[in-house]
């Protein structure tokens, strides 16, 4: 029986326009063998919360560059919590100011990967919380 | 297509000894029996392989009068005026910007209190995708990456006891370019500058949006069609002011090659040239007010090589492809922006030595303007302690290195002109590719330009991944991070804002405010220029995300094809 593909959703929520690193993730979690779907730009917490709960999503990863974390971030956790997806590890990379991360982890985020993450350190975080027996 | 670069394929044709063949027998092989080379293969930052030294020999058609020249006179390799640094420091130009208006009236002051001789305007996401600071899709962005404009009092408050008469100011601004100048032409008026003497820079590209940064709000067509308008604008009332600062910066962020991030530049330089002579402006009246932005990354001689080839490229665009007669049409004026991509998180204070080779690669380029960033820069914007230090490393450089001492101290280098030549003609290789496409409007719709640099970007990550290119603190001679204070905002600056727009909306005349929105969207709908109706939009206060939202509804918005 072939083995479910992870799949992960990434998304650029808000204004920011910068895609390079969600790109590059986008690709290499493909090439690990994960299904991803990549939102494009100029997301609501709305539309992502949306096309994770459509396209039934283990991960989401967002990026998020602009300074907008504080509010993007705890407006999609409320969103995935009303829509029953408690289960969905959501990962944020970008640029997030240290004295900001605890917070983002209380209010459920899985894990922060800042500049200078290898994509193996994401494919292997992915792989230990999502691995099958 | 240069002559310089072809010689040397030519020249292998007809096999003669190299000089080198002694060496190469009696000293080179010897040492590598007793001590191979560390690195099977020597790249740049971009992966372009670099030789283990460089002769005369790779210079054999090279002719110093017709690929080197002397600066001041084409082509331009050497620099575009005769005594470059000598006679003029390139102006020190801190792109600053965050909060408030008066939050970067503030900064902006005091960087000009410090030592930099001309301003850089950043403005939050929110002011650059054309949404007031009160708009729903603002929410968490207000003044977060950049200062907060919304109307053109917040434009008289950012420049508050600057005189726009005496101080040249550049502004990253692209969809709502036009706007923001004519905010900024405003002021300049209230001030009671003269429109024909005031000095700065548009960044107005809209093109490298739709490549690399992504902040687009219109689709090609009318994006370009604004870009022109203030192209003929310019021409007419401001003639001292860059209406476009054409950018590779942004391109080589995203994760271009230095090739690339030259070849699409220029290609991009190109098409506003071909858009606007086509709607019948003279080359020669709006080419003198066309510069351009260029990355310094960290490989040292492939950015001189990459401006030096830059200068030569343009002014043989513009002489053989556009038929200009007028010298100042060819002379390449650009900014250089040390590179935001290579700074990294861990052990911050390293970044500051990158930053000053980085400057100092734009330096011994020529550049007539630079930007150094800030050593915290891959945690938040800087702070001022951090922002002070990257103008000191212009200004040690300046003042305590030696090499303004001489124009263009690299010139005749077998290794930098030679990777000149080549660069050039990898640069003369893409822009040929994009002339076949039908030109860069085309390439872009193919999405050709995206997926190079979707291509080069995955292809340095997976080389980092894999510790083929070091980037120290990161993926080698890693320590344990301390924390470091950092600049914060909050969302008091979205309250302020919030407030100042319903005081504003309150205090103006709707009416007059209707009217004139009503008259660029009809006039948006026809080919006239639309700087005076902007201009007019802004003078009664209509604010920018009214007057972008009247574009918009005419223009119709933009999404790209998202290439992974």
């Amino acid at each position: 029986m072939p083995e479910k593909k992870i799949r992960v959703l990434i998304a650029k929520p808000g204004l920011d326009g910068h895609d390079r690193g969600a790109k590059i993730i986008a690709r290499a979690l493909r090439d690990a063998g994960m299904e991803v779907i990549y939102t494009g730009l100029r997301q609501t917490p709305e539309m992502i919360a949306s096309a994770a709960v459509q396209e039934d999503v283990d991960v989401i990863g967002l990026s998020i560059l602009s300074g907008a974390h504080n509010t993007l971030c705890p407006q999609l956790m409320k969103l995935l919590h009303e829509k029953g997806m408690d289960d969905v590890t959501v990962l944020v990379g970008g640029i997030i100011p240290g004295p900001d991360i605890a917070a983002l982890k209380q209010s459920g985020i899985a894990e922060i990967f800042l500049p200078g993450t290898s994509t193996q350190d994401i494919i292997e975080f992915i792989h230990k919380r999502h691995a099958h027996p | 297509m240069s002559d310089s670069a072809n010689s040397k394929k030519s020249g292998s044709a007809v096999k003669s000894p190299s000089k080198l063949q002694a060496w190469e027998e009696n000293t080179l092989r010897p040492t590598l029996e007793k001590s191979p080379e560390r690195q099977k293969e020597f790249t740049t930052v971009s992966s372009y392989p670099i030789r283990r030294l460089y002769t005369e020999e790779d210079l054999a058609g090279w002719d110093a009068a017709r690929d080197l020249g002397n600066p001041g006179e084409p082509p331009y390799t050497r620099g575009i005026h005769a005594t470059m640094h000598r006679g003029r420091l390139w102006t020190m130009r801190q792109f600053a910007g965050f909060g408030t208006a008066e939050d970067t009236n503030q900064r902006f002051r005091y960087l000009l209190s410090q030592g930099q001789t001309g301003l850089s305007t950043a403005f939050d996401l929110p002011t650059l995708m054309g949404y007031d600071s009160d708009h729903a899709l603002s929410e968490g962005e207000v003044g977060k990456c950049g200062v907060a404009i919304s109307s053109l009092a917040d434009m008289e408050v950012l420049f508050d006891q600057i005189p726009l008469s005496d101080v040249t100011t550049s502004m990253t601004i692209n969809s709502p370019a036009a706007v923001i100048w004519a905010m900024y032409l405003a002021v300049a008026e209230k001030q009671g500058a003269d429109w024909k003497k005031i000095s700065g820079t548009l960044q107005n590209d809209i093109l490298k949006e739709y490549i690399a940064q992504k902040e687009y709000i219109y689709p090609p067509e009318p994006s370009m069609r604004l870009v022109i308008d203030t192209f003929e604008f310019g021409m007419k009332h401001t003639p001292k002011f860059n209406v476009i600062s054409i950018s590779g910066y942004h391109i080589r962020e995203a994760g271009s090659t230095a090739i690339q991030e030259l070849a699409f530049t220029l290609r991009d330089g190109m098409e506003y040239v071909e858009w606007a002579m086509r709607r019948g402006l003279p080359v020669d009246e709006f080419t003198p007010q066309l510069s351009f932005f260029f990355n310094a990354h960290n490989d040292f001689f492939e950015e001189i090589a990459k401006y030096r080839a830059a200068r030569r490229i343009w002014q043989k665009a513009m002489k053989e492809r556009y038929k200009s007669v007028s010298p100042r049409s060819w002379a390449l004026r650009f900014h250089t922006q040390t590179a935001g991509c290579s700074l990294t998180a861990q052990q911050p204070m390293n970044n500051v030595v990158r930053t000053a080779i980085q400057a100092l690669a734009g330096v011994l380029g020529g550049t007539q303007s630079l930007h150094t960033n800030s050593l915290d820069e891959a945690w938040a914007l800087p702070t001022e302690h951090a922002a002070t230090i990257a103008l000191r490393t212009q200004q040690i450089i300046a003042h305590e290195t030696g090499v303004t001492n001489t124009v263009d101290p690299l010139g005749g280098s077998y290794f930098v002109e030679t990777l000149t030549n080549e660069v050039e003609n990898g640069a003369w290789d893409y822009i040929r590719r994009i002339d076949a496409m039908g030109g860069m409007v085309a390439a872009i719709e193919k999405s050709y330009p995206q997926r190079e640099i979707a291509e080069a970007s995955y292809r340095y990550q997976m080389a980092v991944d894999k510790k083929e290119k070091i980037i120290v603190g990161v993926n080698d001679y890693v320590t344990p991070e301390r924390p470091m204070d950092l600049l914060q905002i909050d969302e008091t600056v979205a309250h302020r804002q919030a407030e100042r727009l319903s005081k504003l909306r309150a205090d103006r005349s709707s009416s007059e405010v209707e009217r004139r929105l009503n008259a660029l969207r009809k006039a948006s709908e026809g080919s006239e220029n639309l700087m005076p109706y902007i201009y007019d939009a802004v003078k009664s206060y209509a604010t920018l995300g009214e007057i972008c939202e009247a574009m918009r509804t005419v223009f119709g918005a933009y999404e790209e094809v998202a290439i992974t």
